[in-house]
Order: structure tokens, then C-alpha cells, then sequence
């Protein structure tokens, strides 16, 4: 019997759609976190202090009303070679008004993250990984000079690693942490402390919420993902 | 003297570099931003790169007046051929300087290692002639510019501990070419007699001090900010805990505006180190002045030096405290960097001008009596210790 592939490809999809599952939840912060503090230097630079109108400060804790914690990243562990990056949208990291925008991502190892300068003067571009892997694999384009209107620069990471610092040098305050994830199975949270994994086949993990200052190692959490279910899991972030 | 002047300017701007945390501001070197380092238009010169530009054309500006300082020396201590030969070989060396190539810099400050040990055992040899000694501070800025590119092209922070402390260590060197050329040198040798006795107090407060100064390169180039942000107790405790629960805690409540690498337990440990050496240092330093000012006047060159020490010791330790009060303020902490290489400066002197001085007799200084009054003195109470 000849089958098309077509139906193939159909039931294939048919049969991934119904067994992938969806993780949401929301991260809670218990605890008070410090007061961010302005960014001065940003009103007192003569370039950068003409592009923004307000004290724009340090984003540390982003804390909703109910204590919702964003920028938060969350990801399954344990899991790797399992990466689409090289064929997902590149994310962007972009410059603006002198700062990050945004200032947590998450990527996948092999993806593209385009490092773009939309302000009207210069910056540099300085990364410090952590991991041998990506220092190797940008070499030459650890710190790069990155001026007005000039093309994005485009880096991609073959190893993961949690927090690798991007920062500017000529504008101290100025700087992003990016998180490489070998599977596409993470998330940041947003404004109001939520996130959504999508498409994850069943079965148990371990599942894991990183935040740069109240859970730089993760707070850990098992999971059991069943066939074509939600799973809902909630994390709360304690501060020490 | 002008060349030490200049290295002191040169030492605040490399102070506000760190302090800035604008080492990597300019990701090239020797180009910045692609052009040539003195043609690099004023217009870019904005936050950070102020800083590491204005440091870089201020250290070339040193590194020729060493080089002329090192051809002077050689020409006036040096007859015939072995005069041009040196000459030819340090403007070649400048020349070289010019080609402005890794490869010929690297090479350069490989070469200047040997040279600096040949040169200080040739000056040994023959203590009263200085032009090894200018041979020595030649292939020291060398070394030490090269060091300072090679910091921003390789991106290694251990790099830039080297650096901060060959600086200290060219500018005490430099300071005592400017002291073994100055009138007061020459005074000295006519009271002491050209003798020279190091004393082992002053050598050894000297010594803690630049032990000091390495401690503080090597906090200021881990970027880690104020590992203890509160003084005199730290973390609230005489002595902070460190287990990683506590460490954790510190880097939840450290707000800062610099992307600063979290701190270590290494890091709270290094100053605390940092603070006992301080209170050491301190003691030390009084003991030091107040043993030469026992032995000898308050108004000779070692008495005023002595004095002076213990005067900027005093504000060093202030300006700590005010570093980490204003949270690692720019302008502080340059300051307290400054002081320290002031510090260095002043034990070094101290050393070779007590070593050289005329015994006192004992109490005559602190009362400041003259010369005339003083060997009356010692006449009237026996011989002096």
C-alpha cells in the first residue's frame, strides 16, 4: 500500500500535537526586595542624558503588585543535544537609550542573538562567557565596538550557560545577561511573574526558575508532563 | 622630577580607569576605535573612553619622557662607542615603538624582562652611576604599556594586577632617579660621609606597603565592586561570615549600577586581609617616623619625610574607610590609590635618604633644635646611639 506523504506528515503532526503539553505556572517573590537604585550617570551623560525624559533606575527585581518576580528564567534540566536553535528566529538583544533592552534573555545553543544599536551614538559590546566553548566560538568578537546606525552584531553559543554577561564599557551602567539553553523548552517570565513552555513531550523532569540575584543556581522543581495535559507549576522565590 | 610628576598624573588617570570600570571602553589596541591613537577624533571621547583614551595618550607621553630621560643618563655617564651604541639601541627601540604591531610589542616586552634585571645588576655594580637605571625604567614603561594593551586585547583581569603594580613599582623607581639627581642628594652625601645603612624598620614598613598595594590591585581588577560595603565592621560582624549561604545573601542586597561579578568569600577574606594590613601598616609607619625623628632633626630631609609619612599614612587609612563609606566613589578611590603610591614612594626615599644621614643625638630632633645646638647637645649627654 502506497502511502502519501502528506498523510504522513499529518498524522505525525496529529500525533505530536496531541501527546506535547504545555507547562505554565507563575514565579512569587516572598521576601522584600532591596529599592533599585537611578542610574544617574545616564542623566548626567551628555549624549545618553538626551534620550531619556525620566530617572530610569536599576531593574534587579521586577515585582508586580501581588509580589509577581519577572525576568525570571525558567527551563526543564537535564535534557540536551535536543536544540532547534539553528533553524529559530533569531532573538535581539537591542541598545536603547542607553540601555539593555531586554535585559534577561534566554536562547538556545546554535540560535542566533543579534546584539543591535539603536541608539545615536557609539557603544561597545564586551561579553564575558563563562564556558570555554563560547569564549572559543567568539573569538575575536569578545568586545567589539559597536557604532551609530552600524550593522547588528550576531553571536551564537554552541555550550549552555546561565547569566553570560553582556555590557557596555563606555556606558558602565549598561549591561544584559543572556542564558543558552540546549532544547527549546524555556521561558522568561514577564511583568506579572508568568511563563508558558510550550509543546513538551511527556514524561518526568526536573524543571528549574533562575533569577540573577534571588536564585542565581535555580530553585528545582520535579514534573510529570502527561500526554496532551497542561502542568501547572508555581515557584516561589525566597530572599535570603 | 617632570617625568615623576607626569607618572603621578598618569597613576590617578589609570586609577579612574578602574574606578570607572572603563579599562575595556576602547576594545582596540594600540588603535582606538580603529584610529590611529593620536588621531582619534575628541568628538568620541564619551563616558568610559574618556577615561581609557586620556590614560593611554598620558602613558605615551610618559613612556617618551622616560626614553629621553634614559638617552639623557646614558649620554652624560657614557664615553666613545659604547655611548652611541647605547643610544643607537634605544632610539631604534623607539622606532620600533612606531611600528605599531603585536608581534614587535610582544617581542618588545619579552625583551624588557632580561634587560630590567641586566640593568639593576649593572646599576648594583656601580651604585653612584645612574644610566642603568634608565635603562631599566625604558624597558619598564615598555613592559609596562605593552602590559596595559595586552590587558585590553587578551581580556584577562590578572593582566591588569600586573599592571597596577609594575605601575607603583616605575614610579618609585622613577621618584629615586628624581631623588638621586636632586641637590639634597648631594647635600646628603656631604653630611653622611657617601655611607649607607638600610634600616630594617623602614625596609620592612616599605615592604608591607607594597604587599599592601598588590592586595589592592588585585581587588580593584576582579571588577567585583566593595566586597564589604560597611566600615569598621563589615557585614555588620569584626569578622564577616563567609559560608555560601551568607555569601548568597550579600550578593541578593548588593545593588549596584555596574555590572559588577558577584562577590566570593576569596574577595570578603581579601579585604578583610586588606583592612589588617592597613592597621599594621599604620603602627608600622609611626614606629618608622617616630624612630627617625628620635634620631634625627625634624627639619632634615629624613625628619621632614618622616613626618610626611606618617601625615599621609594617616590620610591613606581615611580614605579607605571613605571608599567604602561612599560606596567605591570614582574620585575616592583614586585618591586612595594615589595616597598609597605616595606611601610606597615616601618609604622608598626614606630608605635610602635616612640610610645616608648623619646620626643625631637621641631627643634632639623632636625639639627641633639646629645643627650647632644639636652637636652641643650630644656633647653635653655623651655619644649619640
Amino acid at each position: 500500500m502506497k502511502i502519501s506523504p502528506a498523510v504522513v506528515l499529518f498524522t505525525g503532526l496529529a500525533t505530536f500535537s496531541v501527546a506535547a503539553g504545555d507547562i505554565t505556572g507563575t514565579v512569587t517573590l516572598q521576601g522584600t526586595p532591596p529599592a533599585e537604585i537611578p542610574i544617574k550617570e545616564i542623566k548626567a551623560d551628555p549624549f545618553c542624558g538626551k534620550l531619556v525624559t525620566d530617572q530610569p533606575t536599576t531593574r534587579f527585581f521586577v515585582v508586580g503588585p501581588n509580589k509577581e518576580l519577572g525576568d525570571v528564567v525558567v527551563m526543564l534540566k537535564g535534557i540536551s543535544g535536543k536544540s532547534t536553535g539553528a533553524t529559530a528566529e533569531p532573538v535581539v538583544l537591542d541598545q536603547e537609550k542607553c540601555l539593555y533592552v531586554p535585559q534577561i534573555v534566554a536562547l538556545q545553543t546554535g540560535q542566533k542573538l543579534l546584539v543591535r544599536n539603536s541608539d545615536p551614538l557609539l557603544h561597545n559590546v564586551h561579553l564575558t562567557p563563562k564556558e570555554k566553548a563560547n569564549e572559543t566560538a567568539n573569538a575575536g568578537k569578545l568586545n567589539l565596538p559597536q557604532m551609530e546606525k552600524a550593522p547588528d552584531l550576531v553571536y551564537t553559543f554552541p555550550a549552555p550557560e546561565n547569566f553570560l554577561r553582556f555590557q557596555c564599557d563606555v556606558h558602565k551602567w549598561m549591561f544584559a545577561w543572556v542564558t543558552v539553553v540546549d532544547h527549546p523548552y524555556f521561558a522568561v517570565t514577564g511583568p506579572d511573574g508568568k511563563f508558558k513552555i510550550s509543546n513538551v513531550p511527556p514524561g518526568k523532569y526536573t524543571i528549574t526558575a533562575l533569577h540573577r540575584k534571588a536564585a542565581p543556581n535555580g530553585i528545582d522543581k520535579e514534573i510529570e508532563v502527561k500526554e496532551g495535559a497542561d502542568t501547572t507549576v508555581d515557584f516561589t522565590v525566597e530572599l535570603k | 622630577m617632570f617625568t615623576a610628576a607626569c607618572t603621578f598624573v598618569l597613576l590617578g588617570a589609570g586609577g579612574l580607569v578602574t574606578s570607572h570600570g572603563a579599562g575595556l571602553a576602547v576594545p582596540d589596541w594600540p588603535n582606538s576605535y580603529g584610529y590611529n591613537m593620536f588621531l582619534f577624533p575628541p568628538s568620541q571621547w564619551i563616558g568610559g573612553i574618556l577615561y581609557e583614551h586620556t590614560h593611554r595618550l598620558i602613558a605615551s607621553f610618559v613612556g617618551l619622557l622616560t626614553a629621553v630621560l634614559a638617552l639623557w643618563l646614558w649620554g652624560r655617564e657614557t664615553r666613545g662607542a659604547s655611548k652611541w651604541a647605547g643610544i643607537g639601541a634605544m632610539v631604534f627601540v623607539l622606532m620600533l615603538m612606531g611600528v605599531r604591531h603585536m608581534g614587535v610589542y610582544q617581542a618588545l616586552a619579552v625583551l624588557a624582562l632580561p634587560v630590567i634585571v641586566a640593568g639593576l645588576v649593572q646599576f648594583f655594580r656601580r651604585p653612584d652611576q645612574l644610566r642603568w637605571l634608565g635603562v631599566v625604567a625604558y624597558a619598564a614603561v615598555i613592559l609596562q604599556g605593552v602590559l596595559g594593551g595586552l590587558r585590553v586585547v587578551w581580556l584577562k583581569d590578572e593582566i591588569g594586577i600586573f599592571h597596577g603594580t609594575l605601575a607603583q613599582l616605575f614610579f618609585v623607581l622613577i621618584c629615586l632617579m628624581a631623588l638621586r639627581t636632586s641637590r639634597w642628594f648631594a647635600g646628603l652625601n656631604r653630611e653622611g660621609g657617601g655611607g649607607f645603612r638600610l634600616h630594617p624598620l623602614l625596609l620592612a614598613t616599605t615592604v608591607l606597603i607594597l604587599a599592601q598595594l598588590v592586595l589592592g590591585a588585585t581587588m580593584r581588577h576582579q571588577h567585583a565592586g566593595l566586597a564589604i560595603p560597611d566600615f569598621p565592621l563589615a557585614y555588620g560582624e569584626w569578622w564577616p561570615a563567609t559560608d555560601p549561604d551568607s555569601i548568597a545573601r550579600y550578593n541578593q542586597n548588593r545593588m549596584e549600577v555596574r555590572a559588577l561579578n558577584p562577590i566570593t568569600a576569596f574577595q570578603v577574606h581579601l579585604q578583610m586581609v586588606h583592612r589588617l594590613m592597613a592597621v599594621i601598616i599604620l603602627a608600622a609607619v609611626f614606629a618608622s617616623g617616630w624612630m627617625v625623628l628620635r634620631r634625627l632633626r625634624w627639619r632634615s630631609l629624613a625628619g621632614k619625610l618622616g613626618v610626611f609619612w606618617m601625615v599621609l599614612i594617616s590620610v591613606q587609612v581615611a580614605l579607605g574607610a571613605f571608599t567604602v563609606l561612599s560606596n567605591k566613589a570614582a574620585d575616592v578611590a583614586t585618591a586612595h590609590v594615589l595616597a598609597g603610591a605616595l606611601s610606597l614612594v615616601t618609604g622608598a626615599m626614606l630608605c635610602i635618604v635616612y640610610g645616608r644621614s648623619p646620626k643625631s643625638a637621641p631627643g634632639a630632633v623632636l625639639s627641633g633644635l639646629s645643627e650647632r645646638e644639636r652637636t652641643a647637645s650630644a656633647l653635653a649627654t655623651g655619644p649619640a646611639t
